[in-house]
């Protein structure tokens, strides 16, 4: 047995190099979430419309991200990005970009499930009220829809944080890479892996909890 | 922009071109290269697909047992546990755990192969998936079944080999098919822990040669290729074991 030293697990020890990283993941986490969920309701309702270009480019894209890692797309874009724009990008930046894009592709499948679970009496109901289909939309299928898709959307968003220490490919700072730098330069490298592995799954496990709790309550009973 | 394919025929350590890019004796080639990435991918991925689908067929499977005697309970709570413990932490963390921290404490396991760590950590932590599909695939079926095989004088081993899990394992059959894919694209953070597969020869050959995008492009079709074809046999298999009448007997084959 090797030895195990818990007196590394101390704030004023490590907190320093993690705040930054541990903040980075969570921003990080958020932007995914709203940002992917916004551009994936985009795909959704392209690959839904009646227009066969717009469902074959929402198609196309869905199905590209969904056949690569993410590890490769991270790394495509950090390598682009910069060719697209012109000038050099933060990892951390680039990592923000990347996964909102990443991830609006299963967003999307996840609303397009969302829409396709309202029955076909909503919409032809909102129509009979005279209803445009942007209304119809935003008044009647979204707010249902969006509603019975939030455990989901949640759930994703877990695996999301799980997914954001994966910026590692990138060299991005982000929580897991605070604490390996911590266990790197205070000589204890064993001792930070296995407290990065207690407060994720810390994080994750009570987030999971909840979402439990919640998708009991948000349930709509027909 | 010139796209310079030949880029794949450059020997990797003396940079020569090497006629029919495929080096001989000791030459070794970035296509060579490649190939042997790709095998690693496929391997550590096949492994890992083996170690998820057992482990997480035999802890999906105790979350259902009947919590009629003590054992069954603590049984069901192990599959709870295993499953929660492995869903719950990012996968790059459950490499880093078995690559560094396992043999770190356990020094009797400093002799086992990177790749064998590797292919536990990306198959234990694929196994919860697996396992919450397979819970549910079971408890999707009717209550009669458990109660028919009950009735028939089944023991609770013969009820789950001969009636629930033939029918549960066709169900989940489609959840099971994207956690193969899932597998192939998971493999990739193996490079984190210096397995020469996929995402590893990307990264070091597009800084050696500085001509990433020919290589991310590379790596990124093999990428596809191997979910595709997983996703291809899988279908294939769901369509030879189903059971006419029963479960998705009805719908067309899966159309692609």
């Amino acid at each position: 047995m090797g030895t195990i030293d818990f007196g590394f697990f101390n704030w004023a020890l490590i907190g320093p190099y993690v705040i930054k990283g541990f903040y980075f993941s969570l921003w990080l986490t958020l932007i995914a979430t709203v940002g992917g969920i916004a551009l994936g309701t985009v795909l959704a309702l392209m690959r839904m419309s009646s227009s066969k270009t717009l469902v074959l480019i929402a198609a196309t894209y869905i199905n590209t991200m969904r056949s690569i890692p993410l590890v490769m797309v991270l790394l495509w874009f950090f390598l682009l990005i910069p060719f697209a724009i012109g000038q050099p990008i933060g990892a951390e930046v680039s990592a923000m970009v990347t996964f909102v894009a990443f991830e609006a592709a299963f967003f999307s499948e996840i609303v397009r499930a969302g829409i396709q679970s309202i029955p076909r009496g909503q919409v032809t109901a909102g129509q009979a009220m005279g209803f445009s289909y942007g209304q119809n939309m935003r008044l009647v299928v979204l707010p249902q829809a969006f509603r019975n898709m939030l455990p989901v959307f949640l759930t994703q968003t877990i695996i999301l944080f799980q997914d954001t220490s994966l910026v590692y490919a990138i060299s991005a700072n982000d929580l897991l890479k605070g604490l390996e730098t911590a266990g790197k330069n205070l000589g204890r490298p064993i001792e930070a892996y296995l407290l990065a592995a207690v407060v994720y799954f810390a994080l994750c496990y009570s987030l999971s909890k909840l979402v439990q709790r919640i998708q009991k309550k948000v349930q709509i009973i027909r | 922009m010139a796209w310079e394919w030949e880029i794949f025929c450059k020997e990797t350590t003396t940079g020569d071109i090497i006629q029919g890019c495929l080096g001989k004796g000791g030459d070794q080639t970035y296509l060579n290269w490649l190939g042997s990435a790709w095998a690693w991918t496929l391997t550590v991925a096949l492994c890992a697909m083996v170690v998820a689908f057992a482990m997480g067929l035999l802890m999906g499977t105790l979350r259902t047992l009947p919590p009629t005697t003590a054992t069954n309970r603590w049984l069901a709570r192990l599959g709870t546990a295993w499953t929660e413990l492995f869903r719950n932490i990012p996968i790059l963390v459950q490499l880093f755990i078995w690559y560094f921290v396992i043999p770190a404490i356990f020094t009797s396991l400093k002799s086992v192969p990177p790749v064998v760590m590797v292919v536990l950590g990306l198959g234990f932590f694929t196994s919860s998936r697996v396992s919450e599909q397979i819970r549910s695939g079971i408890e999707a079926l009717p209550k009669g079944q458990r109660y028919a095989a009950m009735a028939m004088g089944f023991s609770t081993i013969q009820s789950y080999r001969l009636v629930l899990l033939p029918m549960a394992l066709r169900i989940v059959m489609p959840p099971l098919t994207s956690e193969a894919m899932n597998i192939i694209k998971n493999s990739s953070v193996a490079f984190a822990v210096s397995i020469t597969e996929l995402t590893f020869f990307a990264r070091q050959s597009g800084e050696e040669t500085s001509q990433p995008v020919q290589m991310y492009l590379a790596v990124t079709i093999l990428y596809a290729l191997s979910a595709l074809t997983v996703n291809r046999v899988m279908n294939w298999i769901e369509v030879k074991t189903r059971v006419p009448g029963f479960v998705g007997a009805s719908s067309a084959p899966a159309a692609h």
